[in-house]
């Protein structure tokens, strides 16, 4: 299908996004900042890139009057330190083969994901404006052949984790030194299937995969413990024979330091202590904002908050 | 034309019908509000099991439920639903003979803009597929809060795909509502259209245009897709020039498959099965993917004439 207009912008439909050079380029030049310099600027540049991606997220989901802004907040220090402090990544080549692969599981979360990737360069910026629209890549939920830098299909929760556990079992079958990300949401993990890859990388002592935990206690209709309780989860990841690391989910040097290589032989689970909704003071911890529209004074609101 | 939302009917039926009868639960998978059961959750909070985000463990804990005497209903989107428990549903439910009613919320492209992962275009081929279960797509309020009723009442499994989509009335207040009953909506004999769910109003639609143009058009209105009204079918087959069915799923094994099978072994007559064809939608609302697919008066329109070589 060929491209379509839109608001003004031509929508790619079908293709893969074209990556955005001069974004990669301003990625790369950030990433060598944030990896050479003081752990000071390191986290400094990191909070500016999470409030920039932050606030486009509030803008998409904002023109596409739809989306999962909590979540997208609650996961965004987590993505922003993964593809600027930790991950190998070439925007411009997103299907390089000793690639990390990243995977965002809870993948309602798409508008964060998009959003730090087309601060990466894998995709222009301008095509933000399209979520959701007739015909964009971006949909509701990721797409790995529209959006560069998406590893696999997610949206139906439960499906990342196991996917993940194949690519790093991949990796230990080639010998090769590339490293799986694998994003959950807590609620998510009330999907059996996620204890079952568990066990699989256990098993295989798949020590080049990270699980990273977005716990921010809160599904989509109220707060995890109140409905499927989780607690004792570092217990559960233990006993699922995971090394455990628990830390500030919102504390970028932090997560850098918890999901740094494990060298016990097993595969780690991070533990990322967040707020859903965090940064607008208004959705913090609160459950309705799963998935709910901010109006536009809450927008106004919202992003005067995050421009601090 | 006034547009219901027929998932607020069919809370209300479900907690009418939990009032008289207490053996009656609901059982969901952190959708309480996606399955509009706050009011069900407000007047009986400990009839309603949330099980979290786990659909296997939602149907099996079910039939575990009805196996102790308990009817419950399954709340969940149906992609999830069907998609994640499929094993569920044909080994505790449909092979154990548990009366648990499946109900798929959202069904279709209702998720238009969340994609691909939340349609539930292949629900209907799906359980199709599945020995001993009824399958059972309201077309609007009147046929959904029969549906809620009826299978309470069946002491059979069955699958009720509830519509979020808003849809016009269109059941006549003489209609029939049971197993091989289909609903007369509009008499024809030039060609037959055979509509469910959201494809019922604009197939209705169709036929004024058709008929407009000179056409004379019988709309059929399958509430049971299993079992089905097979007479209907034969005589639509025997009595009309061909036959045009609609439905928001997948061409491949629901409506149009079932409607296709009795009428190539009883009575063969020309057929348009109209679909999502087998591809992933793109990104867009669902009204927008409907339309994109054909799924409209004028798809069907289009479909009919060319049927009847009016090209
Ligand atoms: C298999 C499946 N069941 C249900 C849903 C509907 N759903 C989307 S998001 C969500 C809640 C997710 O909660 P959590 O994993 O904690 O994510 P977060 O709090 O980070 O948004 C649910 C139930 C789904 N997407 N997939
Ligand atoms: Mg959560």
């Amino acid at each position: 299908m060929s491209g379509q207009a839109v608001g003004g912008h031509t929508v790619s439909g079908h293709a893969l996004l074209p990556a955005d050079p001069a974004g990669a380029r301003e990625y790369r030049e950030t990433v060598e900042r944030i990896r050479a310099g003081s752990p000071q600027a390191a986290a400094d540049e990191l909070r500016r890139v999470s409030r920039e991606v932050r606030r486009s997220v509030v803008e998409m989901i904002d023109r596409a009057g739809m989306g999962h802004i909590g979540g997208d907040l609650s996961v965004t220090d987590i993505l922003v330190t993964c593809f600027y402090g930790l991950l190998d990544v070439d925007p411009t080549r997103p299907k390089l083969p000793g690639r990390d692969r990243f995977v965002l599981s809870k993948g309602h979360c798409a508008a964060a994901l998009y959003s730090t990737l087309a601060h990466c360069g894998f995709f222009h910026r301008a095509e933000l404006a399209t979520f959701l629209a007739p015909l964009s890549a971006l949909n509701g939920h990721p797409n790995r052949m529209k959006v560069p830098g998406v590893e696999t299909n997610t949206g139906a929760l439960g499906h990342g984790f196991p996917v993940a556990t194949g690519c790093a079992l991949a990796a230990q079958l080639d010998g090769a030194a590339w490293r799986t990300v694998v994003v959950l949401g807590d609620g998510e993990l009330q999907e059996g299937s996620n204890w079952e890859a568990a066990m699989t990388a256990a098993h295989h002592g798949l020590s080049s995969l990270t699980a990273v935990v977005d716990r921010n206690r809160l599904q989509q209709g109220a707060r995890t413990e109140d409905t499927t309780r989780l607690e004792p989860l570092g217990a559960k990841w233990e006993g699922f024979g995971w090394e455990v690391r628990d830390v500030d989910g919102h504390d970028h040097l932090a997560l850098l330091e918890a999901m740094s290589r494990s060298d016990t032989g097993k595969p780690v689970a991070v533990i990322a202590n967040t707020v859903k909704g965090k940064g607008v003071s208004f959705m913090e911890d609160r459950v309705e904002w799963h998935h709910k529209v901010p109006s536009a004074e809450q927008v106004e609101a919202a992003l005067a908050e995050l421009a601090r | 034309m006034t547009e219901f939302d027929c998932r607020k009917d069919f809370a209300a039926e479900l907690v009418a019908l939990a009032r008289q009868d207490e053996r009656i639960v609901a059982v969901c998978n952190d959708s309480v509000g996606s399955s509009n059961l706050g009011g069900f959750r407000e007047e009986f909070p400990r009839r309603l099991v949330n099980v979290g985000i786990a659909e296997q463990d939602l149907v099996g804990v079910a039939a575990g439920l009805a196996n102790a005497g308990k009817i419950p209903f399954v709340c969940a989107a149906a992609p999830f639903l069907t998609g994640r428990a499929l094993e569920q549903i044909k080994a505790d439910v449909a092979y154990s003979e548990a009366h648990v009613v499946l109900c798929g919320q959202s069904p279709g492209m209702a998720y238009g803009e969340l994609g691909p992962t939340h349609h539930s275009i292949e629900d209907l081929s799906w359980v199709r597929a599945v020995a001993g279960l009824d399958v059972i797509v309201p077309a609007d309020p009147v046929q959904t809060r029969a549906a809620v009723r009826w299978a309470a009442a069946s002491g059979r499994p069955s699958y009720l795909r509830v519509p979020r989509f808003k849809v016009p009335a269109v059941t006549p207040a003489d209609a029939p509502f049971a197993p091989r009953r289909a609903v007369l909506l509009r008499s024809g004999d030039d060609v037959t259209l055979i509509a469910i769910g959201s494809l019922t109003s604009r197939a209705l639609e169709a036929a004024e245009r058709l008929g407009a143009a000179g056409v004379s058009a019988r709309v059929l209105n399958l509430p049971f897709l299993d079992p089905l009204d097979e007479e209907a079918v034969v005589a639509a087959a025997r009595e009309t020039g061909g036959i045009v069915t609609a439905e928001e799923a997948t061409i491949s094994g629901g409506l149009g498959a079932a409607v296709a099978s009795i009428v190539v072994t009883r009575h063969p007559c020309p057929m348009r099965i109209l679909g999502v064809p087998r591809v992933f939608a793109p990104t867009g609302d669902t009204r927008f993917l409907l339309d994109h697919f054909g799924l409209s008066a004028d798809g069907i329109v289009a479909a009919a004439r060319e049927l009847l070589g009016h090209g």
